[in-house]
């Protein structure tokens, strides 16, 4: 008799919501298959009321986070980086199943998404200081100007890197204190997925960062139209669904962050400028004297 | 706990009994100044306004003028030339050319001396320009001498000094110029309005095509005479009247680089889709509902001046005007009867007279408007305070207005009224002002009243609005960026954020 048996466990991919790992409410699956078209696992295929659910958590923990301290951010994104470096291997192995990378170019964006959090991670007590401005007018007011978080924002995650992308654009957003409802790739959907563990053992609280998986032609106008979105980070890579979210965008004002990084590697695919994008400006005045 | 209800009650108590107790006001005739109107003979107007395109006033090609009036006396004060696609098309081009041959190749410190010079010549000339505005916009005399004019020449003079320091505001980064800018104003403030788009967008070496409001076309075209006077390569500031088709055309222009747009949130949301996937870059300032919030440790006095200046200064056409009054429930009552007392002081008449607090609604159609929002506000149950100053037989006049008991699902509590019409509204706590505050899908501007310091930040912070006042209100300056969270719109103007939005970088 054997007390040690052969057979894997196999891992239920799904949505992360609120902090919490829920199968999407639509009851529907989709396959992953590997760059060798063997089933890797059935994800969830996330639908609109999954995305709202989503969008409502985000809002809810918009304040939250936003009124952590820069210090205590920045933790939590090396926390991040922590854990991400922790399943380094793991997550290599999921790159290299989904898409058929070498084992050193799967390496190669681990080593990358991690460089990335820890990047983001520093960011977070220092924009503030180079975005703020004191404003020298005329009269006798005090009168200064800080970066805001926007809200909530809405990415549409780039296809491939479907790790490094995520990270990449998911860190700007969230370090200034927004929260974001993710749109993962739609081809490549498992390291994303795995990365809500990463997430959900850094502190991070639950709602700041929520992962849907499924069909961006179905998932995205959603996004878009929704009125309780206060921008969206599209990288997608998709022209038409560009152009279908510029315009839906228009509904509530959206501010919308068209990227196309050809190089999400390079030293230009990170910085202050993606976290000043989804930032507001506020002056606050006041008068000066006795 | 009881003792703090039975505290606030008393003080509630004492507080009606002061009310009851206060006499009404009684000036006599110690209010009655003579008009004091200011002149009118320094402005020379034409009677017939050309387009400025290429640095020449031209007929258009459009055929097409229309009178441009006085809304205090609905008098006409010029025919002006309205501006059709061929005009626009025009316009741009211009501007293309002196962006690509000369504009864009002048030294920066070249550019930033022709600004200079544009904001001293606007100097020179600031009663011509204040009677002028006030004359075609109806707003009074003191404001526009006050505070349009002497505004507009601070937005030259301030950008002209980034033309050559370019590289210091965005360090790490290549800066270059977009190309033709086309930019919209509104009618409340528009020679500052022009001075906003156009000293930005030449400093970082654009060309400009602006298209000024249908009401208010004059001090824009006389801003462009200024261009000529200051030698302004031609091109470089193309002037287009007309109404919204004009607009549309400009915004549709496809060698148009970069729309910059001031007015209302509906047209700005029919801005943002048409340039959806055309990878013209875009900024709005759009319409705003902000909240000015007294809280009971405020100076009470200094608290209804502010709320005087947020909500009827410049007849309450501002787009950050302080048109929700959130009040703490212990001083309500008082707030409540000295805006009363006070608003009765309000003069309104002759936007020429120098004694002119409120002056002329600006056009019929916006007098429609609000009519329609107060019958409106009357309707659903508020009560309404207004002044009982006497109105002008002609031109367009509104009295400066309250309504208290407004519920925030009443339409005078949720929709931009553009008029000199405040909704009072009560809090108790802290957390209760912020969410009330910020119950909006606006969010330009707010203020916020105490003496606790510590309360400023608290609550400043929590505002989800672009410009925050603390214990002030209506406050503005080339320095400090303005602009507007969610349905406000985004992008800022002024101070080194104002520069992003006209520089290509690298």
């Amino acid at each position: 008799m054997a007390f040690v048996t052969d057979l894997d466990i196999r891992k239920t991919y799904k949505l992360y919501v609120g902090g919490e790992f829920i199968r999407t409410e639509s009851g529907r699956y989709d396959p992953v298959r590997s760059a060798k078209k063997e089933l890797l696992a059935n994800v969830s295929r996330g639908s609109r009321k999954d995305l709202r659910e989503a969008i409502r958590k985000a809002r809810a923990a918009q304040p939250g986070w936003a009124g952590k301290s820069a210090y205590l951010k920045g933790q939590i994104l090396y926390r991040m980086a922590e854990m991400l470096e922790g399943r380094a291997d793991s997550f290599a192995k999921l790159l290299r199943d989904a898409r058929g990378l070498s084992p050193a170019s799967a390496g190669r964006e681990v080593r990358a998404a991690i460089d990335r959090l820890v990047h983001y991670a520093g960011w977070s007590d220092k924009y503030g200081a180079l975005l703020g401005t004191v404003n020298p007018v005329a009269s006798s007011y005090f009168d200064f100007s800080v970066p805001e978080p926007t809200g909530v924002v809405g990415i549409v995650a780039p296809e491939r890197p479907d790790l490094l992308g995520l990270v990449s654009h998911l860190c700007p957003v969230v370090v200034s204190g927004n929260t974001a409802v993710v749109i993962v790739s739609e081809e490549h959907p498992l390291a994303s997925l795995e990365l809500a563990e990463v997430l959900a053992t850094s502190d991070l609280p639950g709602g700041v960062a929520n992962l849907i998986s499924g069909r961006k032609e179905e998932l995205v106008p959603h996004l878009s139209r929704h009125m309780d979105v206060n921008a969206i980070a599209d990288a997608g890579g998709d022209a038409a669904l560009s152009k279908a979210i510029a315009e839906d965008a228009a509904v509530n004002v959206k501010r919308v962050k068209r990227y196309a990084i050809g190089d999400y590697f390079s030293e230009k695919a990170q910085g202050l400028d993606f976290i000043e994008t989804f930032t507001e400006t506020k002056t606050t005045w006041h008068p000066i004297g006795v | 706990m009881s003792t703090t209800i039975s505290d606030k009650e008393s003080r509630e108590k004492a507080a009606r009994h002061v009310e009851a107790e206060r006499p009404a006001l009684e000036f006599g005739a110690a209010w009655d100044y003579a008009p004091a109107p200011e002149s009118k003979d320094h402005v020379r107007l034409e009677e017939r306004y050309g387009l400025f395109i290429g640095g020449r006033f031209v007929p258009p090609r459009s055929r097409k003028h229309f009178a441009t009036i006085n809304p205090a006396t609905e008098e006409k004060l010029a025919d002006v030339a309205e501006a059709g696609a061929a005009d626009v098309d025009a316009a741009v081009r211009s501007a293309e050319e002196a962006h690509r041959k000369r504009w864009s190749r002048l030294s920066p410190a070249e550019r930033g001396k022709y600004i200079y010079r544009i904001a001293r010549l606007l100097q020179e000339k600031s009663r011509e320009f204040a009677v002028l505005e006030s004359l075609n916009g109806g707003k009074p005399i003191k404001e526009s001498r006050d505070v349009d004019i002497p505004l507009a020449v601070a937005h030259f003079f301030y950008h002209a000094g980034w033309a050559d320091k370019l590289a210091y505001a965005f360090p790490r980064h290549g800066v270059s110029s977009i190309g033709v800018c086309g930019q919209i104003i509104p009618w409340n403030f528009p020679l500052l309005m022009a001075a906003w788009k156009l000293a930005p967008a030449l400093a970082c070496g654009n060309t400009v095509v602006l298209k000024p409001a249908e009401t208010t076309p004059l001090t824009a075209l006389h801003l462009a005479r200024i261009c000529q006077e200051a030698d302004l390569p031609p091109g470089v500031v193309n002037v287009l009247p007309g109404a919204g088709e004009t607009g549309a055309h400009v915004v549709n222009h496809p060698r148009v680089r970069k729309i910059a747009f001031t007015g209302s949130t509906d047209v700005g949301k029919l801005i943002q889709r048409a340039l959806a996937g055309t990878g013209k870059r875009l900024t709005l300032e759009l319409g705003g509902k902000a909240a000015n919030i007294v809280f009971e440790d405020a100076a009470l006095d200094q608290a209804v001046e502010g709320i005087v200046n947020g909500i009827y200064f410049n007849q309450g056409h501002v787009c950050c005007a302080g048109s929700r009054l959130l009040v703490q429930e212990s001083v309500a009552e008082t707030i409540i009867g000295k805006l009363a007392d006070r608003i009765a002081t309000l003069r309104l008449g002759d936007p020429l007279d120098k004694n002119t607090d409120v002056g002329a609604i600006n056009s019929k159609a916006q007098l429609a408007k609000i009519r329609e929002l107060v019958a409106c506000g009357v309707e659903e149950g508020a009560a309404l305070h207004q002044a009982s100053c006497r109105l002008p037989e002609k031109g367009f006049w509104f009295p400066p207005t309250f309504f208290t008991g407004v519920a925030q699902s009443h339409r005078i509590a949720r929709e931009e009224i553009f008029g000199p019409v405040l909704a009072v509204m009560t809090f108790r706590t802290p957390e209760e002002a912020i969410e009330k505050a910020n119950n909006t899908p606006y969010g330009l501007s707010a203020g916020v009243w105490t003496d606790k310091g510590s309360k400023i930040f608290q609550v400043t912070s929590k505002m989800r609005a672009g410009v925050v006042w603390a214990n002030t209100f209506n406050k503005f300056d080339p320095t400090s960026p303005f602009g507007g969270y969610k349905e406000s719109g985004f992008g800022r103007e002024g101070g080194v954020h104002g520069l992003r939005a006209y520089v290509e970088l690298s």
